[in-house]
């Protein structure tokens, strides 16, 4: 409590002290407004692919078999164990100016929504795989032989049990990825109205001793971690419920 | 056969987005610290500066993951075994870490802490230097790494239950003993587990420490805060050698989380 909840209160206190106008005001200021804009945008982008790749990902994890299976399932946490920044920097080796394969993204939206992809890709396959892990596949084997397509299939047995895991993945990335810092850094170039992230605008605001304008904007985001926290606890909820 | 044709398809996705996404990028890093042998790499990392940022990392990390592992056991024993007001306050809050934004976690130390801040006056009149030292460091560190422990250890207390508590507490076992005889050797693998997650936050992180470090050369500079000091200095060689330590630390982190993974769950 001391250690979180304090520090938040300061901040709390810091961005409000000088009366909702100033907040309001540092909030809607042009460059925080369309960092704010880009932050959600580019991270619902990135939920939306994840929901698709992480799930596909889940999918091959737990229902295929081929060699090398126990190698692709631990790579999955690496985006987790690996500092924020070296992932920024790697992006950047591959598909940056020197790039070999000739993709250059540095200091672009793309760079953005790659390094987004990056930190958050093992939240959907990690929740989804449990859930997939359980659902026994005679379900699916016996739909398909009642003549259901793999598609039918997937969308009226598969999909309606896995949904409960790919939200709260989804929810969870979507959390990720807004507050994301270390590894947008490098890659995105921190380009004020282009490609300035919300966190990085924070870092700026910080820099130049403006920590009231910092402060309101911080508020903001840790609104949004708290909504997306209650909402990942709803679906936690509703789904236990959905069990018995 | 369309389920064959279906599932190699679905195959192929997978591992190209893998490959894409993390892989690549990763070996690419290898191949370019490497492309002049090994001296390079050597000689960038053991600059005075370099090695001092590995020291900073390394002790903040040898505080931090004690605290954590202490703090996440009595929180995870907290919430699953007893009741009392603020449960559900206590429950959310421990999650927040992991929904927060790095740098929200450090500007909100940097208000607490800083010259203006609400502890700042009376530190600095006693001359205790917090922001921009070590202890603050350390702090944000505790911060952002809080509930890997508590999360992992919740669900093995819970599924364990407290049959065995209570027959040792029946049998005349006193509190302390029942948590070292019973409690702590059921979770052993969930502590474990939690202890090496959050290891690899607290060698990891950069947003927090970077509002609070200052980022004084030589002084308050941490792993990841060189590496990005080194990349806007120009010396790529440098940067990529600091990765990749930071990386194969990384690598051994998977290794160690695909070994215990299994015993966690059979326990």
């Amino acid at each position: 409590m001391v250690i979180v909840g304090l520090p938040l209160a300061a901040l709390v206190w810091e961005a409000t002290s000088q009366g909702s106008q100033s907040f309001w005001d540092a909030v809607s200021s042009p460059e925080a407004a369309a960092a704010l804009k880009l932050t959600v945008g580019a991270s619902l982008a990135v939920s939306l692919l994840n929901a698709v790749l992480g799930t596909i990902t889940a999918w091959v994890l737990i229902r295929d078999d081929f060699r090398g299976k126990t190698l692709v399932n631990a790579i999955i946490d690496l985006p987790f164990a690996l500092p924020t920044i070296v992932a920024g920097l790697t992006l950047l080796a591959l598909y940056g100016p020197t790039s070999p394969v000739g993709i250059d993204v540095a200091f672009t939206r793309a760079a953005i929504v790659l390094a987004l992809m990056f930190v958050t890709l093992p939240f959907v396959v990690r929740t989804v795989q449990p859930v997939l892990q359980e659902l026994d596949p005679e379900l699916e084997e016996a739909a398909q032989s009642l003549g259901a397509s793999t598609t039918t299939t997937f969308r009226r047995i598969v999909l309606p049990n896995i949904l409960p895991g790919i939200l709260s993945g989804v929810a969870l990335a979507f959390a990720k990825a807004v507050g994301e810092f270390g590894s947008l850094v490098i890659i995105t170039g921190n380009i004020p109205f282009k490609t300035e992230v919300s966190s990085v605008h924070i870092y700026g605001r910080i820099e130049s001793g403006d920590s009231a304008g910092a402060a309101a904007v911080a508020v903001v985001l840790l609104g949004i971690s708290f909504v997306t926290l209650l909402s990942i606890g709803a679906i936690r909820h509703y789904a236990t419920r959905h069990d018995r | 056969m369309r389920a064959v044709v279906s599932r190699l398809g679905l195959r192929a996705i997978a591992l190209l987005y893998l490959a894409i996404i993390l892989v690549g990028p990763l070996a690419i890093v290898f191949w370019r610290t490497f492309e002049d042998g090994f001296a390079p790499a050597w000689d960038a990392l053991t600059t005075p500066e370099t090695l001092n940022a590995f020291k900073l990392t390394l002790i903040i990390t040898a505080i931090a993951v004690p605290v954590n592992t202490v703090f996440g056991i009595v929180c995870a024993l907290a919430i699953v075994r007893r009741r009392f007001p603020g449960k559900g306050v206590l429950n959310a809050f421990i999650d927040l870490p992991l929904a927060l934004s790095p740098v929200v976690v450090g500007l909100a130390l940097f208000l607490l802490y800083g010259e203006n801040g609400w502890f700042g006056g009376w530190l600095s009149e006693h001359g205790i230097q917090v922001l921009f030292a070590l202890p603050s460091m350390v702090i944000a560190t505790i911060f952002v790494s809080l509930p890997f422990v508590a999360r992992e250890v919740i669900p093995t207390l819970r599924e364990i239950g407290d049959e065995q508590e209570q027959a040792a507490r029946t049998l005349g076992a006193g509190g302390w003993q029942t948590f070292w005889r019973i409690t702590l050797p059921s979770i052993r693998w969930a502590v474990i587990y939690g202890v090496i997650l959050t290891t690899a936050r607290c060698l990891g992180e950069y947003g927090a420490v970077a509002v609070v470090s200052g980022r004084l050369q030589g002084e308050t500079e941490t792993a990841t805060l060189r590496v990005q000091e080194r990349y806007e200095a120009f010396d790529l060689a440098g940067a990529y050698a600091i990765s990749i330590v930071l990386a194969l630390i990384a690598i051994l982190v998977l290794v160690a989380m695909t070994v215990i993974r299994p015993r966690e769950e059979t326990a």
